[in-house]
């Protein structure tokens, strides 16, 4: 018998403190599989700043750094600076880089910073308890909207990969979703490249994953994934969003 | 015998930072330590060093953290308002026990303040930078060369105690320009950083975290005995002063740092001519306050002392609590960006200890 | 013949792979695992028609499957 699927030895083998169904664990594994597969696992340093993949600097077997709220890009910059034949990863949610770490975001990849962000979206705030967003879409419903976004108010739901690949320094931006194993594998692709395309030092790559958040959104883990499917694919529309590196730039 | 050349402040600040073999800078532009990162622009990348100009003082802290807690040395450099906006990085770089040195060349505040020299971020830096119980080990050099040797300490001090270090200068020092040498130092015994994260590469078995999250209260107290310690430590070992003219009975002891404190050796002089025998204490370091120093005088002044700062008033705290009630404290102060004369001063000592004799 | 591997400890009983197993043969255990989660298992039986796809494996949040073929 041949072993088909097992365990990475990108992940420490410990529990997760994840809600139950909470695609943060598949995301945790695409990175972790992606920089074995590389080879680079021995020269990787990640970064996770606040949010609830904050302890995800338990779980990869890498070294890590915790970084305060919105700035890992920063933090990864300074490591990548120091240390420029490592490979650097930022493990951000959606309130850490499209809130309070917009800032350095955009500047990360309008420098070319030589890193790989792995941006999960899941329209929510999840550590601190199910708060409005960046990424909330219009109409959603959470602690801090709890009448439904309001977007007179509130403002509109950031496309984040389509802003970014507007730099000229990112040079591979794809949105994934991991709502279905089909999309886990092409969202594993995705990881992969970047990495890939960050060994080479040809510039910033961010990769958006569409993620689930059972407890908050309120619906039992399958439902979430239906959830995900039907409200949030169709305002972040999954594909490649700028690939620098073949010279096809959508 | 280095050869003396003539330097700016700032990039005197650059300079040494370069012989402590500082690896990364990262800056942000504000007056009046604009030319630390500008020096380092023309610099660094001529030795294969990194210089980045960061979007801001917030992003800069942090790559600070990153760096720094990759195993390099690492210097960052702005001026008041830009420090604030660094308090939260900095609790973060204490909090996760990582070197570093950041520079902070004071101007007026509050607010956006002023671009002149002062010395109102005393608190600031020794009390209050940013959240949580920690301290950071403050230089207040008062001249250029002073700058650059306390930068190259503020790396040894930093890297042997796993700490941030702040070089405190004001927008006079940071200007003007005299002359330096950079001598051969006597570098310390300093640990190595199996700490940092350079990738296991192979040599570890075990990966390295830089973290300051600790969720269980249990962890986090013992964490914070553990930096307690380490300032202990600090205490016991840094404090660095200048005691002058404190030989004997005085009329009453200066407490001054920084380039206030050339002013009141000024002042001293002309009040020796006068008959009035002015002792004066100079902190180095701002934290560890040298507060044996005060207690040794307590017996030895007539008028108690007289706190002289760039402020409203804030190491006067500090001496205070060293002088604990046993002799009067007086204060004179200017600010923003308001510097007093030795004649000022001189003035104001001799309507405290009564006139000439 | 294919072997799906259940670490029981590990299940937190979020049932996505049950939704995505072609074949729909994985179900719930009665026991509790630690955690108080009823774990994901495959009978014997139903084990038999497992095709080795790893689809439960790789959706799986937690790593609770191995896969042989």
């Amino acid at each position: 018998m041949a072993v088909i699927f097992e365990r990475t030895k990108g992940l420490l083998d410990v529990p997760t403190h994840y809600c139950p169904g909470c695609t943060h664990g598949v995301i945790h594994r695409l990175v972790a599989e992606s920089l074995e597969e590389l080879g680079v696992l021995d020269r990787a340093t990640g970064v996770a700043p606040v949010g609830c993949s904050v302890l995800a600097y338990d779980y990869f077997s890498c070294d890590m750094h915790e970084a305060a709220h919105g700035r890992a890009p920063a933090v990864a910059t300074g490591i990548k600076r120091a240390i420029p034949d490592s490979i650097v990863f930022t493990y951000q949610g959606d309130g850490d880089l499209a809130a309070i770490g917009t800032a350095e975001i955009v500047h990360a990849a309008a420098r070319g910073e030589r890193i790989t962000t792995i941006f999960v979206n899941n329209c929510i705030y999840g550590m601190t308890g199910g708060q409005m967003a960046p990424t909330t879409l219009p109409g959603q419903v959470t602690e801090t909207s709890p009448y439904g976004r309001d977007v007179n108010t509130a403002g509109h739901p950031i496309r984040v990969a389509e802003m970014i690949s507007t730099l000229d320094g990112a040079v591979y931006v794809e949105r994934v979703s991991v709502d279905s194993v089909p999309n886990i594998l092409k969202a594993k692709k995705a990881i992969k490249k970047a990495f890939e395309i960050q060994m080479q030092g040809l510039g910033f790559t961010l990769i958006e994953v569409l993620s689930t958040c059972p407890t908050n959104w309120g619906l039992a883990p399958v439902e979430a994934l239906k959830w995900l499917r039907e409200n949030m694919i169709p305002y972040y529309p999954l594909g490649v969003k700028k690939d620098a590196t073949t010279g096809e730039v959508k | 015998m280095a050869e003396k050349i003539l330097m700016k402040g700032n990039e005197a600040i650059g300079e040494a930072a370069i012989h402590a073999g500082c690896q990364c800078f990262f800056g942000y532009p504000i007056t009046p330590q604009t030319e630390v990162a500008a020096y380092m622009a023309r610099k660094m990348p001529k030795i294969g060093r990194v210089f980045l100009q960061a979007e801001s003082e917030v992003a800069a802290i942090n790559m600070v953290y990153g760096a720094a807690g990759s195993g390099v040395r690492v210097l960052t450099s702005s001026s008041s308002p830009g420090i604030s906006l660094k308090a939260e990085g900095i609790s973060y770089i204490a909090g996760a026990e990582l070197p570093c040195v950041i520079i902070n060349i004071v101007r007026g505040g509050p607010g956006l303040g002023g671009i002149q020299p002062a010395q109102s971020d005393y608190l600031q830096a020794t009390k209050g930078c940013g959240h949580g119980d920690y301290k950071m080990v403050v230089f207040a050099p008062a001249s250029v060369q002073e700058m650059v040797d306390l930068v190259q300490e503020g790396f040894d001090v930093a890297d042997m105690y796993r700490t941030p270090v702040m070089v405190m200068g004001d927008g006079m020092l940071g200007q003007m320009m005299e002359p330096v040498e950079f001598k051969e130092r006597q570098g310390r015994q300093l640990p190595s950083k199996d700490w940092a994260t350079t990738g296991l590469r192979g040599k570890r078995e075990k990966h390295n975290v830089i973290n300051s999250l600790f969720l269980k209260p249990e962890e986090l107290e013992e964490h914070n005995r553990k930096l307690q310690a380490k300032y202990r430590e600090i205490e016991n070992n840094e404090v660095k002063y200048e005691m002058y003219n404190c030989e004997g009975e005085v009329d009453i002891v200066i407490a001054a740092y920084g380039i206030t404190s050339r002013i009141c050796k000024n002042a001293v002089k002309m009040l020796e001519k006068e008959g009035i025998k002015v002792g004066l204490i100079r902190p180095i370091t701002l934290w560890p306050f040298p507060s044996k120093a005060f207690e040794e005088m307590c017996g030895k002044t007539k008028h108690g002392f007289i706190s002289v700062e760039l402020s409203e008033g804030q190491m006067i705290e500090d001496v205070a609590l060293a002088v604990n009630g046993r002799a009067p404290i007086h204060f004179y102060g200017r600010s923003g960006g308001m510097v007093p004369t030795p004649a000022e001063i001189a003035n104001k000592i001799k309507a405290i200890v009564g006139g000439a004799k | 013949m294919a072997i799906a591997k259940f670490r029981e400890e590990r299940c937190k009983g979020c049932g996505l792979c049950l939704e995505v197993c072609p074949v729909k043969i994985i179900g719930f255990d009665e026991k509790l695992n630690a955690k108080g989660y009823h774990p994901a298992a495959i009978t014997e039986e139903n084990m038999k028609k497992c095709v080795g796809c790893a689809s439960c494996a790789r959706i799986c949040p937690d790593l609770v499957i191995t896969v042989e073929k």
